[in-house]
C-alpha cells in the first residue's frame, strides 16, 4: 500500500536521512524505532507533507505522490498524530476533528453535521466520556488522543502515523491505545507505530524497522527479534542490564515532610534520605507531579511539617538546596533559544552566587553532553542531550534534594541510560532523590523504595524489586490478595 | 471519570468565566453607576442627547475594534488602522469634490485604497515573517509620510447628501450606529459560521496546530488584514462624512490604532489570539464610550479620565488572565 524508497533529505546541508526504503501492507501495524535524532520523525514529517524530501520516491497504491503541503498528505489518506497534539484547547472536539475541512451547507458550516459524525466516530471507538461539544481543554491526554484518532478516521486515512503515543499516557491508558490501534487495524488502516517503549513494539506490532542516524538499520518480522536484538540494532552496541546497581548505603535523612497537604494532596509523611533514590509510583492524576511541586514550592503544601524548610516559594526551596526536574523541560526546565551555557547557568544566577562560567565545561564532561558545546542553542539538541543540560543546571548548586519528573520521557535509550547512570552517581555522592515516572520498568530498575499514590494520597511503600503487579494494584486501589 | 466531574461544577461558573459575559456585567454595572452618580450630582443620566451620544462616539471606533478583533482573533495584530483612516478619509472627500455623482466612485477608491494596504500587511506578516507589530508600524510611518507630503490640513468636500451617513438618525439610532451594527454584524457571522471565521480561530490558536491541520495559514493572515483594513477604511468614509472633508489627523487624534486594541482585548479577546469574538469587542467598546459620557457628565477633569479607562483595561485583562489561568491549569 505505501512504499518509500530511498528517501533522502538533508537541512541546510546537513544530512539527516539517506536511502531510507520503507513498506507497509494495509492493516499492519509497523513500528520504527531508533535512538532520538536517528531521523524517525523526519521520515514521518516527510510523508506528512511537513517537510519535502530530497531523494528517493514515495508511492500510495503504486501511484507516486509528492507531497508540497500537509494538505495533500491528508487527501492522499495519511494522517499522523504527533507526540505534541495538534489541538486547539479553546474549540471543541468536533471543531478540531473536523479542522481545516468544516463540512458546508448553503455556505455555512454546518455544525450539527460535525457534530453528529463526530459522534459517531467516538461510538464507534467505544468512546463514551466525553462529547463532541466539549472544549479539548477539558479533556484529559488519553481523551486529547482519542480525539487525534477520531480526526484521524474522519479523514478516511488509510495510513495512521503515531508519533511516541504513549509518551502522555499513564500505564493504565496505555491498554486502551492499544485497542484502539487494533480498532484501526481491523479496518485495514495501515498503523506506523514510532515508540521508545519496546514493550509496546512487542505487543502491538507485526514488522519493526530500525533506523540509525538517518539510515535504514533494518526491517524484520516482530516475531523474528527479541528485545536485546532491538537495543543492540539501535545503538550499534549492547546495552547489559539497563539500570546501574543500587545504593549500598543509606545516610541522614535529607527532607522529611509530615502530614503535608494542598488542595490536591492529603497526609503525606514522606523522607527521601542521602544515597537513595526513591519511585514515586501513581496513576495520572494521582498528584505525583503535585507532590513534586509542592516539595518545591511551586504549589507549596498548605499544611503539614516540612525539614530543613516548608518552602512558600522556588527560591525558598532552591535555597533550601531542593531542585527538581520538570517533566516538561521545553516549556519549564530550558530556555530554548539560548546556549547550553546559559541554560546551565540559570540557576546560579538566578540565586545569585555568581556565576562560574569557567566550571561549565567540567559540568558538561561530568553530565556525559555529547558533544560538549557551550555555545550551541539548547533547541537544536536532542530530547536526551536537552535533559542533561537540565541536569547540569542543577549540579551548578549542588542541591542536596534533587526531584525528578518523568526524567526518561521522550529520551531515546542511550541518552536514557547514561541520565540513570548519572542519577545513582548523584544518589551515590549524598544527594537524596526522588523520581516520579508512569514507566513502571524505570521505576523497578531504579528506586530503593517505591512510594504509590492514589488520590492525592500516600496508598503504601513498597521495597526495590516489586513486581509490576504490587505497583498496580496499589496505584488503581484494588485490594491486594 | 474525573473530567466529568469536573465539567459538571464547571458549567456553574460558565457565565462568570465566559469574558464576554464579563464585559457586559460591567457594562451594565457602568450604566447603574453612572446613573446614579449622575443623579446625585443632579443631572439626568439616560436622556436622549446621552444615548444617541455614546453610540455616536462608539461608531467610527466600533467599526475599527471590529476590524482589529478579525487581525487579532488571528493572531496578528494592525497598528496602521488609525493613518490608514486618515489617509481614506482625503481619499474620499478629495474624490467626492462636493459632487453627489462621486460618492460610489470615491467609496470604491477607498475600499480599494484600504485593500491594497491590508494586501500589504498582510503579505509582510505571512509571506515576509515580519512580525505584525513591526509590519504594520512600518506601513502606518509609511502612510504617514504621504499624508504629511501631500497634505498640511483638511482637504477636499463631502457632497451634503453623504454627511446623512455621520449625523441622520431613525429614532434615538444613528445611521452610524446601524452601520456599526451591520459591521460587527457581518464579522461575528464571518467567525461564527463560516470556514473563514473558523480557520481564523485556528489560525490565532496555534499557527502550527492550523497548518498541520492542512490550513493555508498565509491566506487566513492575508484576508484577514484585508477585512481589517477595509474596516478601517469604513470608518474613515464615516469620519469624512461627520467632518465634510477629509483631514490627515482625523485617525491619530482619535487614537484609533491603540484604542481599538484596548476595546478589543477590554471585550475578553486573548491578545494573543484564538480565544474571543466580536461581541466582547462590541461591549469594550460601549463600556470605553459609557464611561466617557459618564465622566462628561460629572465634569471630570479629562486627565483623571485616562487614568480610570486605564485601570479599567488592565484590571479587566487581569481578570481574564486569572479564569483562563484556572481553566488552563487542567490541562496537564
Amino acid at each position: 500500500m505505501l512504499t518509500m524508497t530511498g528517501i533522502g533529505k538533508s537541512f541546510f546541508g546537513v544530512r539527516v536521512l539517506s536511502g531510507v526504503d520503507l513498506a507497509v501492507a494495509p492493516g499492519e501495524v509497523h513500528a520504527i524505532v531508533g535512538e532520538n535524532g536517528a531521523g524517525k520523525s523526519t521520515l514521518m514529517k516527510i510523508l506528512a507533507g511537513v517537510h519535502q524530501h530530497d531523494e528517493g520516491t514515495i508511492e500510495i497504491d503504486g501511484r507516486r505522490v509528492s507531497f508540497g503541503h500537509p494538505l495533500d498528505a491528508q487527501r492522499a489518506g495519511v494522517a499522523i498524530i504527533y507526540q505534541e497534539f495538534n489541538l486547539l484547547p479553546e474549540r471543541t472536539v468536533s471543531e478540531n476533528v473536523f479542522l481545516g475541512r468544516e463540512p458546508i451547507r448553503r455556505g455555512l458550516v454546518d455544525r450539527t453535521a460535525m457534530d453528529t459524525a463526530t459522534a459517531r466516530l467516538l461510538a464507534e471507538l467505544g468512546e463514551d466520556s466525553f462529547g463532541p461539544r466539549q472544549p479539548v481543554k477539558r479533556l484529559s491526554v488519553a481523551q486529547q488522543q482519542v480525539v487525534e484518532i477520531v480526526k484521524a478516521l474522519s479523514l478516511d486515512a488509510r495510513i495512521v502515523v503515531m508519533d511516541e503515543p504513549t509518551a502522555a499516557l499513564a500505564e493504565h491508558e496505555v491498554e486502551l491505545l492499544y485497542r484502539l490501534v487494533r480498532r484501526l487495524q481491523e479496518r485495514g488502516i495501515a498503523v506506523l507505530y514510532i515508540s521508545h517503549r519496546l514493550r509496546e513494539v512487542f505487543d502491538l506490532s507485526d514488522h519493526v524497522t530500525v533506523i540509525k542516524d538517518g539510515r535504514l538499520v533494518t526491517t524484520v518480522a516482530t516475531e523474528d527479534v527479541t528485545s536485546e536484538d532491538l537495543v543492540r540494532l539501535m545503538v550499534g552496541r549492547d546495552l547489559n542490564g539497563y539500570f546501574p546497581p543500587r545504593s549500598t548505603s543509606v545516610g541522614e535523612t535529607r527532607l522529611q515532610v509530615t502530614g503535608g497537604g494542598t488542595d490536591r494532596l492529603h497526609d503525606i509523611d514522606l523522607k527521601l534520605n542521602a544515597g537513595e533514590i526513591v519511585g514515586i509510583a501513581g496513576l495520572q492524576g494521582s498528584g505525583r507531579s503535585e507532590l513534586a511541586k509542592a516539595l518545591f514550592g511551586a504549589e507549596p503544601f498548605t499544611r503539614g511539617e516540612m525539614t530543613p524548610v516548608r518552602p512558600r516559594s522556588v527560591r525558598q526551596a532552591i535555597r533550601a538546596g531542593i531542585g527538581l526536574v520538570t517533566e516538561d523541560r521545553k516549556s519549564e526546565g530550558l530556555a530554548l533559544r539560548q546556549s547550553v551555557r546559559d541554560n546551565a547557568l540559570l540557576v546560579t544566577r538566578a540565586i545569585g552566587r555568581g556565576a562560574r562560567r569557567s566550571g561549565v565545561r567540567d559540568l558538561l564532561e561530568r553530565v556525559r553532553l555529547t558533544p560538549p558545546r557551550e555555545e550551541q542553542e539548547v533547541r537544536y539538541l536532542s530530547g536526551g542531550n536537552q535533559q542533561k543540560v537540565v541536569l547540569a543546571k542543577w549540579m551548578t548548586v549542588a542541591p542536596k534534594v534533587l526531584l525528578f519528573d518523568e526524567p526518561t520521557r521522550g529520551v531515546d535509550v542511550g541518552a536514557k541510560a547514561a541520565i540513570h547512570d548519572l542519577m545513582r552517581e548523584l544518589a551515590e555522592d549524598g544527594m537524596a532523590i526522588m523520581m516520579i515516572s508512569s514507566e513502571l520498568p524505570e521505576l523497578i530498575g531504579m528506586s530503593d523504595r517505591i512510594v504509590v499514590l492514589r488520590e492525592g494520597r500516600i496508598a503504601g511503600t513498597l521495597p526495590a524489586g516489586s513486581s509490576e503487579e504490587a505497583i498496580m494494584s496499589l496505584a488503581a486501589g484494588e485490594v491486594s490478595a | 471519570m474525573t473530567p466529568n466531574v469536573l465539567a459538571g461544577s464547571r458549567t456553574r461558573f460558565a457565565a462568570l468565566a465566559n469574558p464576554t459575559s464579563v464585559v457586559f456585567l460591567a457594562l451594565a454595572g457602568v450604566i447603574l453607576v453612572g446613573w446614579a452618580l449622575v443623579a446625585v450630582d443632579g443631572g439626568q443620566f439616560l436622556t436622549m442627547e446621552t444615548v444617541v451620544g455614546v453610540q455616536q462616539r462608539s461608531a467610527a471606533l466600533g467599526i475599527v475594534a471590529v476590524g482589529q478583533t478579525l487581525a487579532i482573533m488571528a493572531g496578528s495584530l494592525d497598528l496602521s488602522v488609525a493613518y490608514l483612516i486618515s489617509l481614506t478619509s482625503l481619499v474620499a472627500a478629495v474624490t467626492m469634490a462636493g459632487q453627489d455623482s462621486n460618492i460610489v466612485l470615491a467609496v470604491g477608491a477607498v475600499m480599494g485604497v484600504s485593500a491594497l494596504v491590508g494586501l500589504v500587511n498582510g503579505l509582510m506578516i505571512s509571506k515576509l515573517r515580519v512580525h505584525a507589530f513591526i509590519a504594520t508600524l512600518g506601513v502606518s510611518l509609511i502612510i504617514k509620510g504621504i499624508l504629511s507630503d501631500l497634505y498640511d490640513g483638511p482637504a477636499g468636500r463631502v457632497p451634503e447628501s453623504f454627511q446623512h451617513l455621520g449625523y441622520d438618525r431613525l429614532g434615538p439610532v444613528p445611521v452610524s450606529a446601524l452601520l456599526w451594527a451591520a459591521v460587527a454584524l457581518v464579522a461575528w457571522f464571518l467567525l461564527r459560521r463560516t470556514k473563514y471565521g473558523y480557520r481564523v480561530y485556528a489560525v490565532g490558536g496555534d499557527v502550527e496546530v492550523a497548518r498541520l491541520s492542512g490550513i493555508r495559514t498565509d491566506r487566513v493572515i492575508v484576508v484577514t488584514h484585508v477585512l481589517c483594513s477595509l474596516c478601517a477604511g469604513i470608518a474613515g468614509l464615516l469620519l469624512a462624512s461627520r467632518l465634510g472633508a477629509g483631514a490627515p489627523t482625523v485617525g491619530t487624534d482619535g487614537g484609533y490604532d491603540l484604542e481599538s486594541i484596548a476595546a478589543v482585548v477590554l471585550g475578553g479577546t486573548a491578545l494573543a489570539g484564538g480565544r474571543g469574538g466580536v461581541a466582547g469587542t462590541v461591549g469594550g467598546v460601549l463600556l470605553l464610550a459609557v464611561l466617557d459620557s459618564v465622566f462628561n457628565q460629572l465634569e471630570v477633569n479629562s486627565f483623571f479620565k485616562d487614568v480610570v479607562r486605564g485601570v479599567v483595561i488592565v484590571v479587566a485583562v487581569a481578570v481574564y488572565a486569572r479564569r483562563t489561568g484556572l481553566a488552563g491549569r487542567r490541562r496537564t
